[in-house]
């Protein structure tokens, strides 16, 4: 199979995503990879841990004043649904449904891209109001690392996504780029469960206290 | 000739270790332990060596066979083994009975040297000293006495002392070799650890054990040697009353000492301390305390203690300890003041 | 792309390497690079040891002596070991399974050209300050360290780390997917086997330091409090991060010095690997364990008896594996027909060395014994010895044993055994005497020691030492360079007894490798042909287009970016103007390039089938 072949919903293959030597290449490296990363997302949540609610004097703010539980559940809803919407994506893709696929893809950008809008201002809103920063306690640097190494690889997936979506607006779907849509959207599917993640362990056992 | 050349190797080796391991210095080697830490130590270190030395004659006996009977001499193939299962089991399980014969004192006296419970007894009698860390200089506190000195450890022997330690800067760490092994004094949380020092063979040692750092601070981390002092109890009872009698500030004897106790009133009185009570918090002890610097083997610890070396050292003492943070701190002196600033210094002694 | 051999200059020559995709093109590359930096560590080396030559010398200063250690460990472990061993790993391990090249290529120039980045950077800090506080870098004395060399440090190992993180998942996934037909698991070499696992732990151990670096590098150059007590932070938490990526680095690294010496064992005793399925059980139980046993490195930090007692045990417990490979190399030589060539010489000098270097480790392993062996000369003694007795002499064998397969000519064996013999003699008298120097007191990182001590003698023995190593190191260099001169080429097996699959192919193999695919009936693939009297490998396919990457400068391109970019980060903490756009303008270029590399597209080239017909097996 060449990978620029036309293909039509017939010839298109069950498995696109690993239907080629460089797409199963692809598939195994990007599960490899975010093995990597869950062991790097683990040792900022240690980190966090060892350093929650640790500030040089009482007028800082704890975790427990800071987090509030309306924003944050919000914030998840739109990245779990996200993550749902991109899983539509891929389904379309499988049955080699180009537009159906972009569709789903554009609304997967679409409320991340809220969910990083949230995430924003809920930041601003501790800088200002709690003077909660990078750089006022080391919980004020674990917390932002953390949760912004996450906002950060939210920022670069949707990036990466509309990139995606850009260059092969105009292509349809083949060989060579189904692999590049599936390891976006299994990107994506990580940063999800990373969330979950930052979401229990950061702000619900913060607010707990 | 390769085969007589390994011979000659193996033997050399084994002659070797034996001498060395009889080498050393009393008030500074690991091998000639001086208290009971540094006796368990030791005795972990025979037996680790002996059980190891085993397995190294093992494997030498092997390759040795190997060498001189399996070396190419005709062009045969010789038999593709796969294995043997009965040797894989052997080699497994006799080093794992091995380890287990090491494990269980390692585990045991890991436990024994980590028991520090009497130091937090509401009555003890135990004697507990806080030792502060700093760039490049050593702070002993003894919060039962009440008397604070530096550089110097003074120590009963044939008793266990407790310590408590902690950095005030950056990570250093604390090390008699002779007496124990160390522990780290860092700068997040108080360590803690029990030494013995042993009477008869602290005697055998000069009654005097060498200290190191054994973290690496900066530049100067290898010139922060300190000293232990090690006396029986009653002459250690002693001393620690001749400190305690220190209330105020020791007249200078002589006119050239009373010129250099001027001097060191107008700037150095800012950071060193010459009485030995301890009501400055510890984060204000800035310098050492010089109470009993008339008394000690060392000038900042490394130099030897007279007059000559003294005035050398307060002249100039980047040259002696690059990095040290006393550099800076005051004005040149000339040579009459460093003579009177010394003489004052040499004179201050609590012993006879 | 022909495959005709083409007479290139030397601009032509320079432009195929910025670009070149080729494993073998990369893996002389790494050798090179590793090489260059083996070299500039061993000169710390020797300086370390003038210095501590006799008491109170002054040769360097303080401060200069604490650079040089600090670069000396650095530099030998990031920049000459890891990459001497991906070299020979990216040379041989694509051949050893019957394969065209690794899974990506692209990728694998990419990881070189970081690493070699990061390299250069971090030497760059000798002109304004080097890196003063250990290869360790301990949290309250890298903050308190003054000067730009800690941020060379935390920066330049960050851009080399994030290349050996993308090779070791290339390896990973070469080995994974792309074994010629007949090549199961348990048929491949243990070379193989050793890069296989070595990659995963690379996987796993890299990304607890590229968070240490980050943490690092916040709390320097963007104000962060991870290790600044007075702010909340702990100091402790470097030290466990540092080392739970630092003690599967060693084993990442002795891994692959083990499956060499399976390999020359094997080759040289005319013998299949004694054990082979232990072997592979072993390999994988210590890159497993490897990740258990950290906080041996903290014995002394104060994490209490309980912690202690249990990385003691666990520690100990990594030896078991350890000398069942031992035993095995023993028993592969035993009964066979021993051949003593210079990679041969390196494996039976390692036995010794090795196993007396392993001991030690269990020494160190008992805790209570440790807090008096730790931060003396005992463990630079004990590490030198399983890094040096082990890694180094690997590297050594290595470099003779393939350099046929990478440059068509074979070192001068007379050489080979003069450089083993100061090598060898050198690295006893120098670290031998190690073991009673921390015994008797002496601490390590030292720039100096006082007299009186008892330290005075073994000191300057030590330091002879140096002096043997560095000759055979120069005899190695000439030997490199005679045998250049006179380039007389070998054929596929010049050491005649190959058993693995890069034997069967021309000395150096054609950029595809492989003609047509092989087939592997069982393990040592190429002997099992030969007993049976055949010449070459049964191919596994009919002889068909070949699908080949195309090269791109863009690997460097990406690299060059984010060491500008690591300029402007490291000194905007000064307030210089032009730190912050310069900082911009390399992550552009980074990111630029990346960007190119996304949207233009990418399907690498054919050779035909008719071109394949007419070569002989010359190299493009």
């Amino acid at each position: 199979m060449h990978v620029e072949e036309k293909m039509t919903y017939e010839t298109w293959p069950a498995a696109p995503e690993k239907s080629t030597l460089e797409s199963k290449n692809k598939f195994l490296g990007f599960w490899l990879f975010l093995g990597g990363e869950t062991v790097l997302f683990a040792t900022l949540f240690a980190t966090y841990l060892a350093l929650k609610d640790k500030v040089p004097n009482t007028s800082q703010h704890l975790a427990k004043d800071l987090f509030e539980l309306p924003l944050t559940f919000v914030a998840t809803m739109l990245l779990l649904t996200s993550s749902l919407t991109s899983v539509y994506a891929m389904y379309h893709m499988k049955n080699f449904a180009f537009k159906k696929m972009m569709l789903w893809l554009g609304l997967t950008v679409l409320l991340g891209a809220a969910f990083l809008g949230l995430e924003v201002y809920e930041f601003n809103h501790y800088v200002h109001k709690f003077h909660h920063t990078f750089t006022s306690s080391a919980f004020g640097s674990a917390f932002y690392t953390l949760v912004g190494f996450h906002g950060a690889h939210v920022a670069f997936g949707l990036c990466w996504i509309l990139t995606l979506m850009i260059r092969n607006s105009k292509r349809g779907l083949n060989l060579y780029n189904a692999p590049k849509f599936y390891v976006a959207s299994l990107y994506w599917h990580f940063i999800d469960v990373v969330w979950v993640f930052i979401f229990t362990v950061v702000y619900l056992m913060g607010m707990v206290g | 000739m390769k085969r007589l050349a390994k011979w000659r190797l193996i033997s050399l080796f084994a002659i070797l270790a034996l001498i060395l391991s009889g080498c050393g210095k009393p008030f500074v080697s690991a091998l000639k332990p001086a208290g009971e830490v540094a006796d368990m130590q030791y005795d972990l270190m025979k037996l680790s060596t002996f059980i190891m030395v085993g397995v190294i004659l093992v494997v030498l006996l092997i390759f040795v066979i190997i060498f001189v009977r399996f070396r190419r001499k005709d062009d045969k193939i010789p038999k593709q083994v796969e294995g043997s299962h009965k040797l894989e089991i052997i080699w497994t399980t006799i080093p794992i009975l091995l380890l287990l014969i090491l494990a269980v004192p390692t585990v045991a006296t890991t436990f024994n040297l980590a028991d520090v419970k009497e130091m937090d007894k509401k009555d003890s009698k135990a004697l507990v000293i806080n030792v502060r860390s700093h760039l490049y200089w050593w702070d002993f506190e003894y919060p039962g006495q009440k008397i604070v000195t530096s550089q110097e450890l003074v120590v009963p022997t044939d008793e266990k002392v407790y310590f408590n330690l902690k950095s005030m800067d950056v990570k250093h760490s604390f090390w008699i070799p002779a007496v124990g092994g160390k522990l780290d004094t860092n700068t997040d949380n108080i360590n803690k650890f029990w030494l013995e020092f042993d009477d008869k063979r602290s005697n055998e040692a000069g009654n005097l054990f060498y200290g190191k750092c054994a973290e690496l601070c900066g530049p100067s981390h290898a010139l922060m040697d300190f000293k232990v002092k090690a006396m029986s109890r009653d002459k250690f009872d002693a001393w620690v009353s001749s400190m305690q009698d220190v209330k105020e500030p020791q007249k200078a004897q002589t006119d050239l000492a009373a010129q250099g106790q001027d001097i060191f009133n107008k700037s150095c009185i800012g950071c060193h301390a010459v009485t030995p009570a301890n009501k400055m918090p510890e984060t204000a002890r800035l310098a050492p305390n010089l109470t009993n610097f008339g008394d000690r083997s060392r000038v900042a610890g490394i130099l030897d203690h007279n007059k000559e070396e003294l005035k050398n050292w307060i002249k100039n003492p980047e040259t002696y300890k690059p990095g040290n943070q006393m550099t800076g701190k005051y004005q040149d002196l000339t040579d009459a003041q460093l003579d009177a600033l010394a003489e004052y210094l040499m004179g201050l002694k609590v012993q006879e | 792309m022909s495959t005709i051999a083409q007479k290139k200059g030397f601009g032509a020559t320079l432009w195929d390497f910025l670009t070149t995709v080729d494993h073998k093109k990369i893996a002389i590359l790494y050798l090179i690079a590793g090489g260059i930096f083996f070299l500039m560590g061993g000169l710390e080396a020797v300086f370390i040891r003038i210095q501590l030559a006799v008491p109170n010398n002054d040769f360097v200063s303080a401060g200069a002596f604490n650079e040089i250690i600090t670069m000396h460990g650095t530099t030998m472990i990031f920049l000459a070991a890891m990459p001497l061993l991906f070299a020979f790993m990216n040379a041989v391990m694509p051949l050893q399974i019957g394969a065209r090249d690794v899974a990506f290529p692209f990728l694998n120039s990419l990881g070189f050209w970081l690493f070699f980045f990061g390299g250069v950077f971090l030497n760059l800090s000798w002109f304004t300050g080097a890196p003063d506080a250990g290869w360790t870098s301990y949290a309250s004395l890298s903050l308190h360290s003054k000067g730009h060399g800690i941020d060379f440090y935390v920066l330049g190992l960050q851009i080399s780390g994030l290349g050996t993180l993308i090779g070791g998942i290339n390896f990973l996934v070469t080995i994974i997917n792309m074994r010629a037909p007949g090549m199961t698991y348990m048929r491949m070499p243990l070379f193989t086997w050793s890069t296989f696992v070595a990659s995963a732990m690379i996987l796993f151990a890299f990304p607890p330091l590229t968070v240490g670096l980050t943490l690092m590098m916040f709390d320097r150059l963007f104000g962060a409090n991870f290790f600044d007590v007075t702010m909340g932070g702990n100091t402790v938490i470097w030290e466990h991060l540092f080392w739970i990526f630092g003690h599967p680095e060693v084993y990442i690294l002795i891994l692959p010095a083990f499956g060499i010496f399976s390999e020359i064992f094997s080759l040289f005793s005319r013998k299949r690997l004694f054990g082979y399925s232990s072997m592979v059980f072993a390999t994988v139980l210590i890159g497993f364990l490897g990740f258990m046993v950290w906080a041996h490195h903290m014995f002394t930090t104060g994490l209490g008896p309980v912690a202690n007692a249990i990385f003691a045990v666990a520690t100990m417990a990594i030896g078991v594996p350890t000398g069942i490979k031992i035993f095995n190399w023993l028993f592969t030589m035993w009964g066979g027909s021993v051949k003593f060539t210079t990679p041969m010489y390196y494996a039976f000098g390692f036995i010794p060395s090795f196993v007396m270097g392993g001991v030690t480790g269990v020494m160190v392993a008992t805790a209570a014994a440790d807090y008096q062996y730790h931060d003396t000369y005992f463990v630079v003694a004990h590490f030198h010895y399983v890094i040096v007795g082990g890694v180094v002499l690997a590297i050594l064998a290595a470099t003779h044993l393939w350099w046929p397969k990478m440059f068509g000519t074979m070192l001068n064996e007379t050489l080979g055994k003069i450089t083993f013999w100061f090598f060898f003699i050198g690295f006893h008298l120098t670290f031998f005497i190690q073991h009673f120097l921390g015994l008797w007191g002496m601490p390590r990182r030292v720039f100096t020691f006082l007299p009186g001590q008892g330290f005075d003698a073994a000191n300057m023995i030590s330091s002879v030492g140096a002096a043997f190593m560095s000759i055979g190191v120069l005899v190695l260099l000439y030997n490199v360079i005679m045998t250049s001169v006179k380039n007389v080429k070998v054929g596929n097996d010049p050491w005649e007894d190959g058993r693995t699959l890069e034997w069967s192919i021309p000395s150096p193999p054609p950029f595809y490798n492989f003609k047509q695919l092989p087939l592997v009936r069982g393990l040592d693939a190429y002997w099992l042909e030969k007993m049976d009297g055949k010449k070459g490998m049964t191919p596994a396919e009919p002889l068909g287009d070949i699908h080949m990457p195309n090269s791109s400068f863009i690997p460097f391109m990406i690299s060059l970016g984010l060491f500008i970019a690591a300029f402007g980060a490291m000194y905007h903490v000064d307030k210089v103007a032009w730190a912050l756009p310069v900082m911009i303008f390399g992550l552009l270029v980074t990111f630029g390039s990346m960007f190119v590399r996304s949207v233009k597209d990418d399907h690498g080239f054919h050779i035909h089938k008719e071109e394949l017909q007419e070569d002989k097996g010359a190299k493009a």
